[in-house]
């Protein structure tokens, strides 16, 4: 079998008193769909803020890709990565945010070709084709011009899930991509999402939407007091949970 | 719950016809009243007053006022930018993670607002004192009373006082930007710098250019303590005119007009300015 893609051993992270993570082992295959699924303060978040080192782990390790995420390992001593390196490993994985977090003083498409242009260096007019097609992909060929300002909820983290794919991420982290928006555009942002996992990306998704989960992911983790208290597939994590406690998560969402 | 003085009157008792009486407005018409009759006698003092408006007009435009005035507008748009480049380095040393430039940045603050700028005026202007040459030993060395002219001095002790004030509107405008945004920014691989110079600060124009047009209204008239160490500014090129001819009060005129001018004309280019950074605001005026 394959190495995994992303492979998570025994990750820590405490704010405070308060313990986000208390020890998460978990590995992602390459093309894999997965879906986390908590009460909020149940770490998932902070867990893929670590995948993505915007949070610095206490112990633990993840590896994305064969490389060791923060730190470079000589013998048995880990040395802090340097920013310069953290940005570099920080390319391979993409991140969607709950609140979108587009520039607002940019348009659609630049906010698409700033990272390759200034981060990748590419050819600007190359990144801006490549930029009108992926805002084709996600249903937004004719908004390049506009200002996220004037871009519905739903249309502006459709702009954010192609902000991040032009940066040809290897992985994309998806941070409950729809909990800010308004019912009715949940949908097109889940439909957008569901192409892409068609095509075969690997995907992280916290997310609050169990139908997607039902419908979407290879796999569900159910995670509570920053552990994993319960994770296999789709099926039959969502219908048919072992633990008392992922029962009573969702028959509580469930209501 | 319909309230119990006001009985419901309903819509069909009432007549086609209403008309809505304009309200007089008293207060205005009192209120211009007083301030016409108060600006009559201001006008009449002055026109009695021992002025010679001869006199105001005449120097209004002598070779020594205007050239006063350019060396005022020069004065102010160098140490003002001084001023912003300073106060930029050390607003984004203040925030960085470093404790030894926060450390830094936070003593440069607290030792430049905390002193008169007329004293750091001529603390530079007297720097001969403490040190007669200046230079680095090998390359170039001289005599510090020729380097330290007016000018320099001038230059020196505004703009790095303005540097410590403009450092925290500026630290203002980088917090006011959404926490969100560094972390956008950063998830497409950029780093710190990066993410400052393409996504944080053309955000926070926004809030720093209104107090920074302030401050360089400021600075304008700050330029006239220049005076005390013999910079050649408007108001330093009037009073040696007043101390020949003892037309002190016509000459403060000229000069007072020259600084309103100044300010009436450089005050649009900060709604330009503001129109460029709103790009992408969802209202804008």
């Amino acid at each position: 079998m394959d190495a995994p893609l992303v492979s998570i051993r025994d990750v820590r992270k405490s704010f405070g008193s308060f313990h986000a993570l208390a020890g998460v082992s978990l590995d992602v295959a390459a093309g894999e769909v997965l879906c986390i699924i908590g009460a909020s303060g149940s770490g998932k978040t902070t867990l893929l803020r670590c995948i993505n080192q915007l949070v610095e782990l206490d112990s633990g390790a993840i590896i994305i890709d064969g490389e060791l995420i923060g730190y470079r390992r000589v013998q048995n001593r880990l040395y802090p990565l340097g920013e310069k390196e953290i940005a570099r490993q920080r390319l391979k994985t993409g991140m969607v945010f709950q609140r979108f977090n587009l520039f607002p003083h940019m348009t659609a498409l630049e906010n698409l070709i700033e990272g390759p242009v200034q981060v990748l260096r590419r050819d600007k007019a190359q990144a801006m084709r490549e930029a009108r097609e992926l805002l084709a992909r996600v249903g937004l060929s004719g908004k390049s011009d506009s200002f996220p300002a004037d871009l519905s909820g739903g249309q502006q983290q459709r702009v954010a899930i192609a902000r991040a794919l032009a940066m040809r991420p290897k992985l994309l982290l998806f941070d409950e991509p729809t909990s800010a928006l308004d019912p009715e555009l949940v949908g097109e942002v889940l439909a957008v999402m569901k192409e892409l996992a068609l095509s075969g990306m690997t995907m992280i998704v916290v997310t609050h939407e169990l139908n997607f989960a039902r419908e979407v992911a290879n796999r569900v983790v159910f995670m509570d007091h920053g552990l994993i208290v319960e994770a296999g597939r789709a099926a039959d994590v969502l219908s048919s949970p072992r633990e008392a406690r992922t029962r009573a998560f969702l028959a509580a969402v469930l209501g | 719950m319909a309230s119990r003085s006001e009985p419901f009157v309903p819509a069909a008792e009432l007549p086609d016809r209403l008309r809505i009486v304009k309200r007089w407005h008293v207060g205005r018409w009192l209120a211009a009243a007083v301030i016409l009759a108060l600006l009559a006698l201001i006008g009449r003092a002055f026109a009695q007053g021992q002025i010679e408006w001869a006199y105001v007009l005449r120097f209004f435009t002598v070779p020594a006022i205007l050239s006063g005035v350019a060396n005022t507008v020069v004065m102010s748009v160098l140490a003002m930018t001084l001023g912003i480049v300073l106060g930029v380095l050390f607003a984004i040393m203040r925030m960085s993670e470093n404790p030894v430039l926060r450390g830094a940045a936070l003593g440069y603050v607290w030792l430049f607002r905390g002193t008169p700028v007329i004293l750091q005026l001529l603390l530079w202007f007297n720097l001969a004192l403490v040190f007669p040459a200046i230079g680095v030993p090998g390359l170039f060395e001289a005599r510090t009373v020729d380097v330290m002219t007016p000018f320099a001095a001038a230059l020196l002790g505004l703009g790095i006082n303005q540097g410590a004030y403009t450092s925290e509107v500026v630290r203002a405008g980088l917090i006011a930007v959404d926490a969100g945004q560094y972390e956008a920014a950063q998830a497409i691989g950029m780093t710190r710098l990066r993410s400052l110079r393409r996504i944080i600060l053309p955000q926070a124009m926004r809030v720093i250019l209104p107090p920074i047009g302030n401050e360089f209204i400021s600075m304008i008239k700050l330029t006239s303590l220049a005076s005390v160490i013999q910079y050649s500014e408007v108001l330093h090129n009037a009073e040696n005119i007043y101390y020949a001819n003892s037309r002190v009060i016509e000459l403060l005129i000229v000069a007072g007009l020259w600084y309103l001018i100044i300010v009436s004309i450089l005050t649009p280019f900060q709604m330009l300015l503001e129109r460029r950074f709103a790009r992408g605001a969802a209202n804008k005026r």
